[in-house]
């Protein structure tokens, strides 16, 4: 009792300062990346030393996130004596930046850890370079995260999209990355642009820009519209939603693997971060259609995502479309949550909420697990199309099993940390007939519908690339070559994966995280008062999960199985050829490819594609197969916006006539016009 | 937790391990009989399982221990899902550990695994076989999904035995929602289950199979336990269909004595007894689907469990 | 339990038959399912209206009830069987839209009833009130069954199907219609399906098929 007392008492003292510690760290993050620009070259050291010192401060911030999202305290604040005169930066620490800061710190930490054991000198930008952008990128979502000002906020976000596009450029010297790279770039910005406005119009005229500033503003039914709408796009185009998603699918794959693995896991969430701080924080009201808007953009994403992942043969694009969906569930729950909030319904809200929060929880873990695992099956076979792998759970079985608990765990199967959301997700879904509104009532449980269907494709694709990539036989035959991950990978990985098993069988633990979120945003947490190894949000009667139990229960079963099988049968066993209905001569090309693997998805949801076919004949001596799939995006949307743009720029380009006189009566026509103001 | 109820609890388990095979068997024998054929005894199934775990397994020389490892999570997973499917009594404690949203979860996981296993040998039929029974699945999982969501919003609780006691509190006001449900239930059941308009239990013709591709590649007490985990999971099927549609007989909380959870046992198995005639029935009666024609067939379960869900909120019970 | 609310219950049991029905037509290929789903359909129909008629102690409806008996369950149907026999079209119908596309609009059409119902079901005094956005339904999901469909008598089971959704609707919102009208809806019925049942006749001998889509050869360019 009074070791407990003691250590609380500890705990409060420390989380005071909290804040100052945070601040310290991720300083040191910045300086881990300036003191690798000193031997840019030296590997051992890059690799060996600063990576993994940056490993341990994410774990320092995960850490500080979650004592200062369980201490319950008022939210710290700190002036930063930086930035521009009489414009300081603003620090905040409340319960909604703590949850951010444990997922970027636990999902930091494994990936900082692999990152050690992966990066290697070779092509493209410097070790030391690529320390300094990395640390850089970690450091700028972290003050994402912190800030309480505009300018703050968007200069950390300027950072974060300036660091992130040298990192997904580090192998620059190939055209389609630096094609990758500029898409992204440009999509960034067009989001920054909206973010900004969006601050803009927050600020209700009293031209301050600190957060608190913001809070207090009251404005118009319009303005506030406004200002949710730039939000949604501005984080839309950050988070991936549909259809701001195009570059998604080719920055994320065209990064070093460590890369995707932060761009997937912790920056969409950051994305995911600024929409919950702007619409529950900073906004005073929130309106119901705002709700829909939101739900339909995040139903729809998802349902899109996992559909062109299904169709997807390169292992990181088809990573990346899965992130489309992911970032759709979270939108839909946060939805749902503005959607309850609107209609006075707060405890419903707090459990959509929490079932958003904690999909962004487990999909940082899940989704940077499974892009380091292609990260090391790129190094060991410097293959990433899934249609020259295969066999691989026989070279490497470590990331194979943990890419497994991975792949379970996304496919949203119990008693993992996936079907924890989902199933929040869906009790959340149970209680929309009760929001009074006449035709949203029957409309919206229809949405359960559609994010049953997301979840079970989820889990198709997540077959696909399991059993394309890892079983069968390989289908090149310089797969056998292929090595293993080396201990500090393994570490980064397993360090991950056992996050995944952790909130999937103590989902209470996370839960209780969530819960101080939505104390602190909707005024009210869903039931926390079960016992650690049991979740029941609403009621036990209503609805209760322990994958705890669940877990134990498996594995007392199979083991039971097992045991019994073997006394009362016996265990013998032969090693024969696969038996496969007598025939004999079987070759690695028989098995289902990426593309075969995915036909039943493109014949049932053909409209979603742009396909090109090429198809054999019967007569055929060489058949050939090819198949090209787009997204329709692009033909409807983008590449009409694109071409009027380029109209607009011809026409303006029209004033460009290379005569220095002409420039020069601009100018003064210029200054003319501008006196004329003055007068 | 008394030990009466733990004893249910296990009760109800064994019971399901060990009649679970009778109940294909019966259906199989009514097959035969529809179709003029001279029926298998009805321990035919038993008598499968016997031969098999005396047999030696025949392993692949590449597989992997996944593939190892897989029947015995089918089968663990099975008898999980028969632990919370009240199918004789609803006070069951494991039922508070996994409601009904888990317990598709555990379908699912058996699912994927079995895909898995399927395509880890890397044979044609396998692959094959794990591609049609996940787009199988994909398509049957939300159906499944929107049939016990009616049943949810009716009853307000997502634990299957709190479905049972809501239901059986009101015998007489069946809901016009479940009429959907019942049919895309039932729907459903024959294609996660291997049955006719999807896939033929019977065939072991290469290009049409589904189920049997997948278990291709086992042999002895491997396939002796795949087996018996799918009898094990038309078993829980049945149950899930009783427990929504056909509650009457399970012993209630509070009223579950000796004598009740005999009477419980009784019905079951009389309910048993008419649902595998009734399955035979159907299955005699229809032809098998051409592949192709699947996901439509599914995708309408899909939508008349979703109409079901509607017609529910908008009749506004 | 009160017997009107059983009577309730169980209508809206009905109801939703009526509205499965409906979808079960849109979903079927073949001819011959869809005239015994019609004949299912207008026996749901007779028995609806009976328990309307119990539970109003209405005479008239007793009438209306015993008409679609003898009208819809047993005369059309026979007559529709036989036609088809003669005219060799009970196999596959082809459907313009993929079906389950075709349900999915349904399943859009009935929301939209139950909208559109709702003020109606609002004023209405009937305890079959909430069955109105149902009868609606049936209208539509008839009328997109004729839409997509591409062979003649398909047309007019959708025809035949959306004037039980009709005479649904009366039943459930009024207690019927006045008897005469009702007779002379029946007449009119009767006397389209032989114009119709003339017009297959005319159609195949001028097109040796009964597939619609023979028809656009008809308009002038």
């Amino acid at each position: 009792m009074s070791l407990a007392g003691e250590t609380s008492r500890y705990m409060v003292a420390f989380a005071k300062h909290d804040l100052s510690f945070l601040l310290m760290l991720i300083c040191g993050w910045v300086i881990l990346g300036i003191v690798g620009l000193v031997r840019p070259h030296r590997m051992g050291w890059i690799a060996r030393i600063l990576f993994p010192v940056g490993a341990l401060i994410a774990l320092g911030i995960a850490v500080l996130g979650a004592i200062a999202l369980l201490s319950g305290h008022a939210p710290q604040i700190f002036l930063l004596p930086l930035g521009l005169p009489n414009l300081p930066f603003h620090a905040r620490l409340d319960t909604l930046s703590g949850f951010f800061l444990l997922l970027l710190g636990m999902a930091g930490a494994g990936i900082s850890t692999f990152a050690a054991g992966y990066f290697r000198s070779g092509e493209g930008t410097a070790p030391g370079l690529l320390c300094l952008q990395y640390h850089v990128f970690l450091a700028s979502m972290a003050l994402v995260i912190l800030a309480d000002d505009a300018y703050f906020f968007m200069v950390a976000w300027e950072t974060m999209a300036l660091s992130s596009y040298f990192l997904v450029t580090a192998q620059h010297r190939i055209p389609e990355i630096r094609r990758a790279g500029f898409l992204y770039l440009l999509m960034a910005h067009i989001g920054a642009l909206c973010i900004l406005l969006c601050f803009g119009v927050l600020q209700g005229g009293r031209w301050l820009f600190t957060f608190d500033a913001m809070r207090g503003a009251s404005l118009t039914s319009f303005w506030a519209s406004a200002a949710f709408l730039l939000a949604l796009i501005g984080f839309g185009a950050k988070a991936g939603l549909v259809p701001l998603h195009v570059w998604l699918p080719e920055a994320h794959p065209a990064a070093p693997s460590p890369v995707s693995a932060l761009m997937s896991g912790l920056m969409l969430k950051t994305a995911v971060y600024g929409m919950l701080r702007i619409t529950f924080d900073l906004l005073h009201i929130r309106y119901w259609w705002w709700g829909v808007l939101v739900l339909g953009v995040g139903l729809f994403s998802a349902l899109f995502g996992a559909i062109f992942a299904a169709v997807q043969t390169d292992m990181k694009r088809l990573l990346a479309y899965s992130s489309i969906e992911n970032i759709g569930l979270i939108f839909t729950g946060i939805g749902l949550a503005i959607l309850f909030e609107a209609c006075h319904l707060p405890l419903f809200a707090a459990l959509a909420l929490a079932a958003a929060l904690i999909h962004s929880l487990n999909h940082s873990l899940f989704k940077s697990l499974l892009f380091l695992a292609t990260g090391s099956v790129l190094h060991a076979t410097n293959q990433r199309s899934l249609g020259k792998l295969g066999g691989l759970i026989r070279r490497m079985p470590w990331v194979a099993a943990l890419a497994l608990i991975g792949t379970l765990a996304i496919a949203g199967l119990p008693p993992l940390n996936g079907f924890v959301s989902e199933w929040l997700l869906l009790q959340s879904f149970l209680f929309t007939p009760q929001i009074p509104h006449a035709f949203l009532n029957m409309l919206i449980p229809l949405g359960a519908a559609v994010l049953a269907l997301t979840a079970a494709l989820a889990a198709y694709v997540m077959v696909k690339f399991y059993g394309v990539i890892f079983l069968g036989q390989h289908r090149e035959p310089s797969l056998v070559h292929a090595h293993d991950a080396d201990w500090l990978e393994r570490i980064g990985l397993a360090w991950l994966a056992l996050g995944c098993v952790a909130i999937g069988v103590l989902p209470q633990l996370a839960l209780r995280a969530a819960g101080a979120v939505t104390e602190t945003l909707l005024g009210q947490a869903v039931n926390l008062t079960s016992p650690f190894w049991l979740i029941a949000p609403i009621t036990s009667r209503q609805a209760s999960y322990s994958g705890l139990i669940l877990l134990a229960g498996i594995i007392g079963v199979v083991g039971i199985t097992f045991v019994g099988v073997r006394i009362l049968a016996h265990g013998r066993m032969r090693r024969t050829v696969p038996w496969d209905c007598g025939y004999p001569w079987q070759t690695s090309r028989m098995q289902d490819t990426a593309e075969g693997f995915g036909q039943p998805i493109r014949h049932i949801f053909d409209p979603f594609f742009d396909m090109e076919r090429e198809l054999p004949f019967p007569t055929d001596v060489a058949p050939h197969y090819r198949i090209h799939i787009e997204d329709r995006m692009w033909k409807t949307l983008y590449l009409p916006i694109a071409r009027g743009v380029q109209r607009l720029a011809d026409w303006i380009g029209l004033l460009q006539g290379g005569r220095l006189s002409t420039y020069l009566l601009y100018s003064f026509l210029t200054l003319i016009v501008l006196l004329g103001f003055v007068l | 937790m008394t030990a009466l109820t733990m004893v249910r609890q296990f009760g109800e388990v064994l019971l399901a391990i060990a009649i679970a095979p009778l109940f294909s068997g019966w259906i199989a024998q009514c097959r035969a009989w529809l179709q003029s054929r001279a029926a298998p005894p009805l321990t035919q199934p038993y008598r499968m399982l016997r031969k098999l775990f005396q047999k030696d397994v025949a392993l692949a020389t590449n597989a992997s221990a996944l593939f190892r490892m897989t029947p015995y999570i089918l089968f663990g997973t099975m008898v999980l899902a028969a632990a919370i499917i009240p199918s004789i009594a609803t006070d069951l404690p494991f039922a508070r550990v996994a409601d009904a949203i888990a317990l598709i979860g555990l379908f699912a996981t058996a699912r994927v695994f079995l895909s898995l296993a399927a395509m880890d040998i890397g044979t044609a039929f396998g692959s094959m076989g794990a591609r049609r029974d996940m787009m199988i699945g994909f398509l049957a999982e939300p159906a499944l999904l929107m049939v016990l969501f009616n049943a949810f919003l009716l009853s307000g609780s997502t634990a299957l035995p709190n479905v049972v006691e809501a239901s059986t509190a009101h015998p007489f006001l069946m809901d016009p929602s479940l009429l959907f449900a019942a049919v895309a239930f039932l729907m459903v059941l024959l294609a996660e289950n291997a049955r006719i308009p999807i896939d033929n239990p019977a065939t072991h013709l290469e290009l049409t199979m589904i189920h049997e591709a997948m278990a291709l590649e086992y042999s002895a007490r491997h396939l002796a336990l795949v087996e018996w985990a799918s009898d094990l999971k038309l078993f829980n099927y049945a149950c899930i269909g009783f427990a929504l549609f056909l509650p009457w007989g399970i012993a209630t909380h509070g009223a579950d004595g000796a004598l009740a959870l005999g009477l419980a046992v009784a019905v079951l198995l009389a309910k048993l007894t008419v649902a595998g005639a009734a399955l035979a029935l159907i299955e005699s009666l229809s032809a098998k689907l051409r592949i192709f024609r699947a996901p439509e067939y599914l995708a309408m379960a899909f939508l008349l469990a979703v109409l079901g869900l509607l017609v529910h909120l908008l009749l506004g019970a | 339990m009160h017997p009107s609310h059983l009577i309730a219950a169980l209508l809206k049991l009905l109801a939703a038959s009526l509205l499965l029905i409906s979808f079960a037509m849109l979903s079927r290929r073949r001819t011959q399912r869809l005239i015994t789903l019609f004949a299912w359909q207008g026996a749901v129909l007779f028995m609806s209206t009976l328990l309307v008629a119990h539970s109003a102690g209405l005479r008239e409806l007793y009438y209306s009830a015993a008409l679609t008996l003898l009208l819809k369950v047993i005369a059309l149907p026979w007559i529709l069987h036989r036609l088809i026999h003669r005219l060799g079209a009970q196999w596959d119908s082809e459907t313009l839209v993929n079906i389950p596309t075709t349900m999915l609009v349904g399943l859009g059409l009935v929301i939209f009833a139950f909208g559109l119902a709702q003020p109606i079901s609002r004023m209405a005094t009937t305890i079959t009130r909430n069955t109105i956005g149902i009868a609606l339904a049936v209208i539509f999901l008839a009328f997109l069954m004729m839409i997509t469909r591409r062979k003649a008598v398909t047309q007019v089971i959708g025809f035949l199907a959306m004037e039980n959704g009709l005479f649904f609707a009366a039943t459930s919102a009024t207690y019927g219609m006045p008897m005469v009208i009702e007779l002379g809806i029946a007449l009119d019925l009767l006397v389209g399906f032989f114009i119709l049942g003339i017009f297959f006749f005319q159609i195949r001998e001028q097109f040796d098929s009964l597939d619609l889509s023979n028809m656009e050869a008809l308009k002038e360019d």
